[in-house]
């Protein structure tokens, strides 16, 4: 049932999907953020409490949901690469990391930038911020980790090992709102009711997400696609690409 | 629309500041890593690309040491 998939652990073939799957997220992403920053900037009501400041929800919630979601498929590409032995999913954890830790910095800075006009300090040693800092170290844990081995195959193996025991730290951010007394405001999108945020904020939100979720995506293929060419780069298919390009 | 004129817009009710803080930070950052992505596929090609030229010198040399 799933032997379709088998192919695809080839280098060349991973190659090949990430060139079909990258214009697609491409249009997707542009599309989305420039309809998703004009419309929570410009468009969007402000908020009756927080008034416009509330603005930079449009791009701090899409960040630090995307910072988590990121990790898990980090994680679920380690789990691959460790327990199958697949190549292509350890170069993917590494293709992963860098633009999971910018959108994680993303969420810290305007978290940061929110903070202060609304609670009146830039950083709080608060459940919420810190383990989301946490997150940001996992991510450049899991990036020196692997650069600090000069053999590319314990690298993946050790960067991927730290990439799963760093999905403890997933609900702890999730919960830490709930667990602990906190700063930081409850969730804006719940699962199952959207009565905490009006549809005239959500939807702009809503686009922010996929906007962040399809940058991801396109940053990630273009980094697995380098990932691939690096280790490959004696194989003669890199050579024809080079020649056909 | 929510601003009256562009000067509104950009004074964002007082919070200004802030806002385009975050937002041109998360521009920056977005920019910064979709660029260097970019140009490690460059580099990568380049190194290819002179390994290959290495390679055909060497081969050239060899030939015509043996003529």
């Amino acid at each position: 049932m799933w032997k379709w998939l088998h192919p695809y652990a080839k280098a060349e073939r991973a190659y090949q999907l990430c060139n079909t799957l990258l214009p697609y997220f491409t249009v997707v992403c542009v599309a989305t953020m420039i309809i998703g920053w004009i419309w929570g900037l410009a468009y969007a009501p402000a908020d009756y409490q927080q008034k416009d400041s509330y603005r930079i929800i449009f791009i701090h919630v899409p960040s630090a949901i995307l910072s988590m979601g990121a990790y898990s498929s980090m994680a679920i590409a380690a789990i691959v690469a460790l327990v199958w032995q697949i190549r292509n999913a350890e170069l993917a954890v590494i293709a992963i990391a860098p633009v999971g830790a910018c959108i994680t910095a993303i969420a810290l800075i305007t978290g940061a930038a929110w903070g202060k006009p609304m609670w009146g300090a830039w950083w709080v040693w608060d459940a919420r911020l810190t383990s989301e800092l946490i997150l940001l170290f996992l991510y450049l844990g899991v990036l020196s980790l692997y650069h600090a081995f000069e053999d590319k195959k314990a690298a993946g193996r050790a960067a991927s090992i730290l990439a799963i025991v760093g999905v403890i730290n997933l609900p702890i951010i999730h919960y830490s709102v709930e667990w602990w007394n906190t700063l930081h405001q409850g969730a804006t999108i719940t699962k199952l009711d959207t009565k905490a945020i009006d549809p005239s904020m959500f939807w702009p939100l809503m686009v922010n997400i996929v906007a962040f979720a399809a940058f991801v995506g396109v940053v990630t293929l273009i980094r697995l696609k380098n990932e691939i060419l690096q280790r490959e780069k004696h194989r003669p298919w890199v050579r024809q690409l080079l020649t056909q390009e | 629309m929510q601003f009256d004129s562009f000067s509104d817009f950009i004074a964002m009710g007082g919070y200004g500041f802030y806002v385009w803080l975050s937002f041109g930070t998360c521009a920056a950052i977005l920019l910064g890593i979709l660029i260097s992505s970019l140009n490690d596929k460059k580099r990568i090609f380049k190194a290819v690309a002179d390994q290959l030229i290495r390679e055909e010198r060497i081969k050239k040399a060899k030939q015509e040491q043996n003529s």
